[in-house]
């Protein structure tokens, strides 16, 4: 959980941030909101990381499974919202998404990154992985990353969410979500979410969770407003 | 029994043009030595194979130079990946038992030899021979096409189990093509094996010649008989066995997948099929296999040890029995690789009587050898090194046996590093063992003139000293639970015995180098070595009443009549110790 | 160079039955119930092979240095008792000891095999999949939620493909990537495959069985000593089979419970 606060919070800002400043149009509308879910979720199981001692030693209390990672306030992590209709695709930005496989599990959890943008994976364990997603549209592979070999360089041509696993330790899954254009985000804690950096136009705002599914609403843009949009998700008590 | 004159049907003129002579010969002794020529490919690359497997599973995060370059995504910074130790594993057994163990000692030599030591001008089907070499040749293409193809070789093992061999992609890297290659590779092998036993057998059956009855053919002769008796019934089901694999991963048939597997998190779409059904057809074939690999073997070194002790062994006609009731035997104890693989308990003990049955004419063989020793008047050269020294291994590699024999240690025992001390002793080594005695034995024969002796006795100290450093500590690897077909050895229960596996490995990059060392004297030898007399060796079977290379139709215009057996030696006679086969020279009336 | 062979033989028979007389690989611990059975059929088995493998060697030494090397015209010798001597003997000595060996072993097979479970053992299911063994225990219903392939979410936990949501006898089952069992008392493991061929090793206990895909198949043990000791998958199963492998914790019943009453928390 540690982990994912430092890692997501700072990447969120930094997104939000480079939108604001690398977009073609330095003003622009702005998409905003929180995502939340009513009911009660499912109470996420610890993960028993006995059979990689490399792995679980490394945690003082074993983490749990992060399908649904409620956060403060009824918010909802790790949910990608994204322009799904009403924006053009945009070129890849020449930085590269990183994956990272360490302490058995895959950070972050969702990894957002645009269509043909290189997606990096780094294996910082002393275990062998083999990561493994499992595309519809886009090609399938897997590759294996024994400790201290050089990270794999991969990207995919088609938008799609992705589930990851990895084929040596069962516990181990994640999700890409690729985008075709650059207005996404994943939430975090508090579940807050800002597109910007959006000329007036019609829009589709979609939220995607990985056990919850995919809403999506439309908003209109006239000039530089920002406008507010809250998805609330309905939680499955299994 | 037909007599000479049969031979007549299947005459055929001298060949000429390069192609007839040298590459889609007819001539039984150019497709023997094709064999052998793809033995010799098939054992360097699985040798090479295994120094690469023995140096990752010691330092496996090394980056072994020039790895990357043979598979990029098998081993990139030159550091292998787990799956690629397992594509090369698969690849090593399969390399090694079918083409070396299956080609050398049986296919090459037989081929060469076989007609000759009968009296015959050739096979009794030339055509369908030099068709089983090729067809032997496209399947060797074949698997080795799957070193090139992107996802590369199988990872499942030369047994290739299923379903993890028969679901396809989701099963893993390599499971893809890899193993379909594989499944192809093998059934043209099968279907080639076929055409060579017919051979062979119709050959030994058909057209000895005048004088020659069963009881005084050569015991390599028999040996080769027999095992291509057993080949005949072996590889007739795994052909089919390996159909129905291809048709499992292909044809969306489910001959060995049950319903509802879940694999890369698919459920995989097959449903009725029989996991062990492949185990019970593979070990069919596998077990049977395993002495055809060693048959041959036991009879070049039976033949090879007469001549060098001077004297017959106790008795010639034990040693053919007891390889016939050992092929016999190698039908009925197939399920002791399956003692725990969940078919009915109560068929482990019905496996496993005949399993130590077969004891009994294993140890009459090294009785017959090791008692025929005394009095002897042994010569030491590499041949003979190579023969004795199999005594040891087959000695060494059998007695592992008796543990496995028996289904309540092997609960114990069972794919731990103890069964594969056992197989690689009794089966890989001492198989070889005779692939080397005859290939000292019969260089002069096949070429005029002798291999260096001072290369083939330090070729000989250092394998048979170098495999026994690697071998037998894998018994005692085994005994502590250490477990096979591992790529690397992570758990803590391993750490004290990673210093025995680098001397393993130490042992094993040393002792390779010694084929390189035989290697040099072949191709040395062939072109300046010593010219050999008309008798180098003394012997007396008819492959030495002709000249040294034969002519392309062995006996020339000459049909020729034998007059005993071939083991008459330590007697008085008119050349010295010995009589010929074919010669005329009365013998005095001895045992058999 | 024939008695340069003959002491190389010597020498390798020897060195190679030092390790074993001398103890340096010695089984594991034997913490189960049947595995003095085995244990006994390996070492009776290890005498006579020993005796074989060193005896064969030291004879083809002593023949070899006997009879190699000889002055040209020394006479031949044959063996006294000739081929029917070794062929009685093969047969007799050999035969009777082997077949003995059989017939002794399979009071080892048959307690592991032939005997079944006990009708108060602890009831366990174990799963091997790619690359890992997870472990089913009832829960205080005492009654296993049935499995659905379908429903199989590694991401969620759910290794076994349970339905809780409508299977209420899914509802307690508590699923460990550990299997902790209480000491001195039979377990019954039940086997299940989920993908391809497993095999579930621990060698302290002496059990070894393969997982097969479609069988239902069980082994039943019982655990003599409290301690944690490695299961291995010891059928080739893919690219992780080198690290699939989970821990045998035996606990006192005391603690036992405690377990099981954590993890129905």
């Amino acid at each position: 959980m540690q982990w994912k606060r430092v890692v997501l919070g700072p990447t969120l800002v930094l997104a939000a941030s480079s939108v604001a400043f690398a977009g073609p149009n330095p003003a622009g509308g702005t998409i905003s909101g929180k995502v939340t879910y009513e009911g009660t979720p499912a109470k996420m199981k610890p993960i028993d990381m006995s059979k990689e001692p490399s792995c679980a030693k490394m945690y003082t209390t074993p983490p749990v499974a992060e399908t649904v990672v409620a956060g403060s306030g009824n918010s909802l992590e790790d949910v990608v919202v994204y322009i799904s209709a009403g924006a053009p695709d945009d070129a890849a930005p020449s930085t590269a998404a990183v994956f990272t496989q360490k302490g058995c599990r895959y950070i972050p959890h969702v990894l957002a990154f645009q269509v043909n943008q290189e997606l990096k994976i780094v294996n910082e364990d002393q275990t062998s992985h083999n990561i493994h997603p499992l595309p519809k549209l886009n090609r399938e592979w897997n590759k294996s990353q024994p400790p201290g070999t050089p990270a794999i360089s991969e990207k995919y041509d088609k938008a799609e969410f992705i589930p990851v696993k990895c084929n040596v330790h069962p516990w181990m899954h994640g999700n890409f979500a690729v985008m075709k254009n650059s207005h996404y985000g994943v939430t975090a804690d508090g579940g807050a979410f800002s597109l910007a950096n959006l000329p007036p136009g019609k829009y589709t705002v979609s939220a995607w969770h990985e056990s919850y599914g995919d809403q999506s609403q439309e908003v209109t843009i006239s000039g530089n407003e920002t406008k507010t949009v809250n998805f609330v998700f309905k939680a499955k008590p299994y | 029994m037909s007599e000479s004159s049969a031979q007549q049907a299947h005459v055929h003129a001298p060949s000429t043009g390069f192609w007839r002579k040298y590459v889609f010969s007819l001539d039984h002794k150019v497709i023997g030595k094709q064999y052998y020529a793809l033995a010799l490919a098939a054992v360097f690359t699985g040798m090479i194979l295994s120094w690469l497997m023995r140096i990752h599973l010691v330092w496996p995060e090394a980056k072994i130079p020039g790895l990357e370059l043979l598979s990029k995504a098998g081993a990139p910074g030159g550091v292998m990946t787990p799956e690629y130790y397992l594509s090369l594993l698969t690849m090593h057994g399969t390399l090694m038992v079918f083409f070396v163990l299956t080609n050398a000692p049986f296919a090459a030599f037989g081929n060469y030899f076989l007609p000759i030591q009968i009296g015959a001008e050739d096979m009794a089907f030339p055509r369908f021979n030099m068709m089983s070499f090729w067809i032997t040749f496209l399947a060797w293409v074949v698997l080795m096409l799957a070193f090139v193809i992107p996802d590369g070789p199988p990872i499942a093992g030369w047994t290739e189990y299923t379903p993890l061999s028969a679901i396809g992609k989701d099963a893993g890297p390599g499971m893809q093509w890899g193993a379909s290659l594989w499944g192809l590779s093998i059934a043209i092998f099968c279907a080639a094996s076929l055409l060579g036993s017919l051979n062979f057998i119709a050959t030994t059956l058909d057209l000895r010649a005048k004088g020659m009855t069963l009881m005084r053919m050569p015991l390599c002769t028999w040996a080769w008989f027999i095992t291509s008796c057993i080949a005949l019934l072996a590889f007739a089901v795994l052909l089919p066995a390996c159909i129905l694999l291809i048709l499992d991963r292909h044809a969306g048939t489910s001959f060995f997948i049950p319903a509802g597997i879940v694999a890369s998190d698919r459920v995989q779409p097959h449903s009725g099929g029989s996991p062990l059904l492949w185990q019970h057809l593979f070990w069919f074939f596998g077990h049977p296999e395993v002495y055809i690999a060693i048959l041959p073997s036991m009879g070049i070194v039976s033949h090879i040890l007469i001549n060098s002790m001077r004297k017959p062994l106790l008795s010639a006609r034990v040693v053919i029995y007891s390889m016939m009731s050992i092929g016999f035997l190698s039908y009925m104890v197939w399920g002791h690789h399956m003692f725990l693989s969940g078919m009915n308990p109560m068929s482990a003990l019905a496996f496993s009587f005949p399993t130590l049955t077969i004891t009994i004419p294993a140890t009459v063989l090294t009785l017959i050898w090791l008692g025929s020793l005394y009095g002897a008047n042994i010569q030491v050269n590499s041949a003979s090194l190579f023969a004795l020294g199999f005594i040891s291994m087959f000695v060494s590699g059998g007695v592992s046996g008796f543990f496995l024999a028996q289904p309540s240690i092997d609960i114990y025992l069972h794919a731990t590093y103890f069964v594969v001390g056992h197989f690689h002793m009794v089966m890989g080594v001492a198989s070889l063992f005779g692939v080397f005695a005859g290939t000292y034995f019969w260089f002069p024969k096949m070429t005029g003139r002798f291999m260096n002796e001072g290369l083939g006795k330090l070729h000989f100290w250092i394998t048979f000293i170098g495999a026994y450093c690697i071998f037998m500590p894998f018994h005692y690897l085994g005994l502590i639970g250490n477990v096979r077909r591992y790529q690397s050895f992570v758990n803590d229960f391993m750490a004290p015995y990673i210093p025995l596996h680098k001397f393993i490995t130490i042992a094993a990059l040393i002792t390779g180098g010694a084929p390189f060392i035989s290697l040099i004297n072949v191709v040395q030898s062939r072109f300046r070595g010593k010219w050999a007399p008309e008798h180098p060796w003394n012997a007396t079977s008819l492959e030495w009443s002709i000249p040294s290379p034969p002519p392309w139709n062995n006996f020339g215009d000459r049909h020729p009549v034998v007059y005993h057996d071939p083991y008459q030696y330590g007697i008085k006679a008119a050349k010295g110790d010995f009589v010929m086969q074919d010669s005329p020279e009365q013998v005095p009336a001895v045992g058999d | 160079m024939g008695k340069f062979f003959a002491v190389v033989l010597v020498v390798i028979a020897l060195a190679s039955a030092y390790p074993i007389v001398k103890h340096h690989f010695p089984l594991p611990e034997d913490i189960s119930t049947h595995g003095h059975l085995i244990d006994k059929q390996l070492h009776e088995t290890m005498v006579e092979a020993g005796i074989a493998f060193v005896g064969a060697q030291l004879v083809l030494a002593l023949f070899l240095w006997s009879f190699t090397g000889r002055k040209p015209g020394a006479p031949l010798k044959s063996f006294p008792g000739g081929a029917k001597g070794l062929v009685i003997f093969a047969f007799v000595i050999v035969g009777l000891e082997v077949l003995a060996l059989g017939v002794l072993g399979q009071k080892a097979w048959a307690s592991v095999y032939f005997t079944p479970a006990k009708a108060d053992a602890l009831q366990v299911q174990a799963q091997a999949e790619q690359f890992a063994f997870y472990f089913r225990y009832a829960g205080p219903d005492g009654k296993f939620g049935q499995i659905h392939p379908e429903k199989i979410d590694e991401g969620n936990q759910n290794y076994f493909g349970l339905d809780p949501e409508n299977d209420v006898a899914a509802r307690d089952d508590i699923v460990s990537g550990e299997l902790v069992i209480p000491v001195n008392k039979e377990v019954h493991l039940m086997l299940h495959g989920k993908d391809v061929g497993h095999s579930f090793y621990v060698r302290e206990l002496r059990i070894q069985q393969d997982f097969v895909p479609g069988l239902d198949l069980s082994v039943h043990f019982t655990a003599t000593k409290t301690g944690k000791y490695e299961i291995v998958c010891t059928q080739l199963c893919g690219l992780g089979h080198y690290n699939m492998k989970a821990y045998l914790n035996v606990m006192s019943q005391a603690d036992f419970d405690a377990w099981l009453k954590q993890q129905s928390q």
